[in-house]
């Protein structure tokens, strides 16, 4: 009856990517993002989606409603069960400006959201969690 | 799968982008403009995004790819119509497109374009 | 059909007015003022519709668990004219949750009536008609809420543009004073409102006047060369004014590559140049 606060769906081929974003932009405009808001979300979760089909061998986009007095916001969380990241450091260098990094834009999506955590080791997959709040 | 369609105007092909993009279907669109260029001498490449809420680095560098191969094949593309949000929210993402001509719409990207061709030819 | 629809049903039918005066008693004596600032009419109109509402709702046998079944689309409305009005008012949460609230104890006064003689299905049905009550008020806080942040956005949208004044110099050229220290979301705002201008207008340059920006650092710098990449990635130019000799210095001593953006001292020279690329040329009218 209440609608829910949370959910999750596979990211396994491209075709996800795009429902990863539809998603998203259907629950940043439940809760009344700012258009620029709304897109920097979405961007980044097509960023993070298109990295665990491409990197992690597909996994899950999990998300999250948060409540926090009166603010709303909206953490969504990247999960694969993929070679992981040896190098953390490493991939959090920008990619494109340096010519270094791993080129997974992780340090760019992390520019667009308040929140940024990432969980990543060799053989036990990667999770990315980001988080905005309106 | 999705297609993007190329319209024919004269020496220039004009791609007006208005669906959510899947990867492979901007991956097609590089393809069939690097063909339709070679194949019918265009001069010019017109890419409306206006339509386009999002443009991602996949879509960025399809863009830079494009302009790049356009270049090389002696032909020059511009793209138009980028919506405010989705420059902002480009530029903190740390692209740039550098390289790639921009121009505020149809109308002036087409100006644009003629005028390069004149100037190609003085 | 279910019993507390019936009764529900019966209550209105018979003591509609005897209801929605103790429901407009109750509200009144919690010193709710904003009914009242409209008038006691405004209150009255907002309570009767509601009242009408209900009482087709428990006709057409509305689901008391589900608030969102079709029979309580007539209540709904209702309740969300009743809060976007309070929340443009200028009503307290409190306030418009109490007017929901207080519709229980005639609904429970006149449900005594008629169930006297029977405590046991008195207590279930009072039960039911609370939780819906309830619902109801739930429903009215959420409208309100969104209505009240739409206002403070209209505000704050309204704030910004007094605040950051873009400001058309020319047919097709815009200029944008950046005031005080720059803030990362200040900036962002700034650039939104330019952005959206240089749609709205077509135009073709954009100058962003520093002269109010007492030191420019690596970020300052940072955020100016987004907002330059930004304006020139919606097929716009940018020229940067107000560029003091300190200023000029601090931008070569600390590396910072402004890609090819002309800079100018003054806001005059700025307009001169900008005036030139889009093609104007100023001449001067001899004095007679």
């Amino acid at each position: 009856m209440t609608a829910p606060t949370s959910g999750s769906i596979p990211v396994l081929s491209e075709q996800d990517i795009v429902l990863c974003r539809q998603l998203v932009r259907k629950l940043t405009q439940e809760l009344r993002f700012s258009l620029v808001d709304q897109t920097k979300m979405i961007t980044a979760a097509s960023e993070l989606s298109r990295n665990t089909v491409t990197y992690g061998g597909g996994g899950v986009m999990r998300w999250q409603l948060l409540t926090e007095g009166t603010r709303n916001g909206l953490r969504l969380a990247f999960e694969d069960k993929g070679p992981g990241i040896a190098d953390l450091a490493l991939a959090m260098t920008d990619g494109w400006t340096s010519g270094k990094g791993l080129g997974l834009g992780l340090t760019g999506s992390k520019r667009l959201v308040s929140e940024f955590d990432i969980r990543s080791a060799p053989g036990e997959g990667t999770c990315v969690t980001i988080a905005r709040w309106k | 799968m999705q297609r993007i369609p190329i319209l024919r105007m004269g020496r220039v092909l004009l791609v007006t982008i208005q669906v959510d993009l899947q990867d492979q279907t901007a991956l097609a669109l590089q393809d069939d403009l690097s063909e339709m260029i070679t194949r019918t001498g265009a001069r010019g490449v017109l890419i409306d995004i206006s339509a386009l809420e999002l443009v991602d680095s996949f879509i960025g560098r399809m863009l830079v790819g494009i302009s790049g191969i356009a270049r090389v094949l002696d032909a020059q593309a511009v793209v138009v119509g980028m919506q405010p949000a989705v420059a902002i929210t480009l530029v903190e993402l740390g692209l740039s497109l550098s390289g790639v001509r921009t121009a505020l719409n149809v109308e002036r990207g087409m100006a644009l374009l003629v005028h390069d061709q004149q100037e190609g030819q003085a | 059909m279910r019993e507390e629809n019936a009764a529900i049903e019966a209550l209105l039918a018979t003591q509609y007015d005897q209801v929605l005066r103790d429901w407009l008693a109750e509200v009144a004596s919690a010193g709710d003022r904003t009914g009242g600032r409209g008038g006691a009419t405004t209150s009255t109109n907002e309570a009767n519709e509601l009242l009408m509402a209900l009482r087709i709702g428990a006709k057409a046998d509305g689901d008391l668990e589900k608030f969102d079944d079709p029979a309580w689309s007539g209540v709904r409305d209702a309740l969300a004219v009743i809060s976007r009005d309070r929340a443009a008012k200028g009503s307290t949460a409190g306030e418009t949750n109490h007017f929901i609230l207080s519709l229980k104890k005639p609904l429970f006064s006149g449900l005594q009536q008629q169930f006297a003689k029977d405590a046991a299905r008195l207590v279930a049905m009072l039960w039911r008609i609370s939780t819906l009550v309830d619902k109801m008020a739930q429903h009215t806080i959420t409208t309100f809420q969104r209505s009240r942040e739409d206002v403070i956005m209209r505000q704050q949208q309204e704030l910004l543009e007094l605040s950051t004044p873009v400001v058309k110099l020319w047919d097709s050229v815009l200029a944008v004073p950046m005031i005080g220290t720059l803030s990362s979301t200040r900036t962002q705002l700034v650039l939104e409102s330019l952005l959206q201008r240089i749609v709205d207008t077509g135009s073709q340059l954009a100058i962003i006047d520093i002269t109010g920006v007492p030191t420019v650092d690596t970020l300052v710098a940072q955020h100016l060369l987004k907002s330059v990449t930004a304006i020139r990635l919606m097929g716009a130019d940018s020229i940067i004014s107000g560029v003091r000799p300190q200023i000029a210095q601090t931008i070569v001593h600390l590396g910072i590559d402004l890609q090819g953006v002309t800079t100018k001292a003054s806001l005059a020279d700025a307009l001169a140049l900008a005036m030139k690329l889009v093609g104007y040329s100023v001449t001067r009218t001899a004095k007679a």
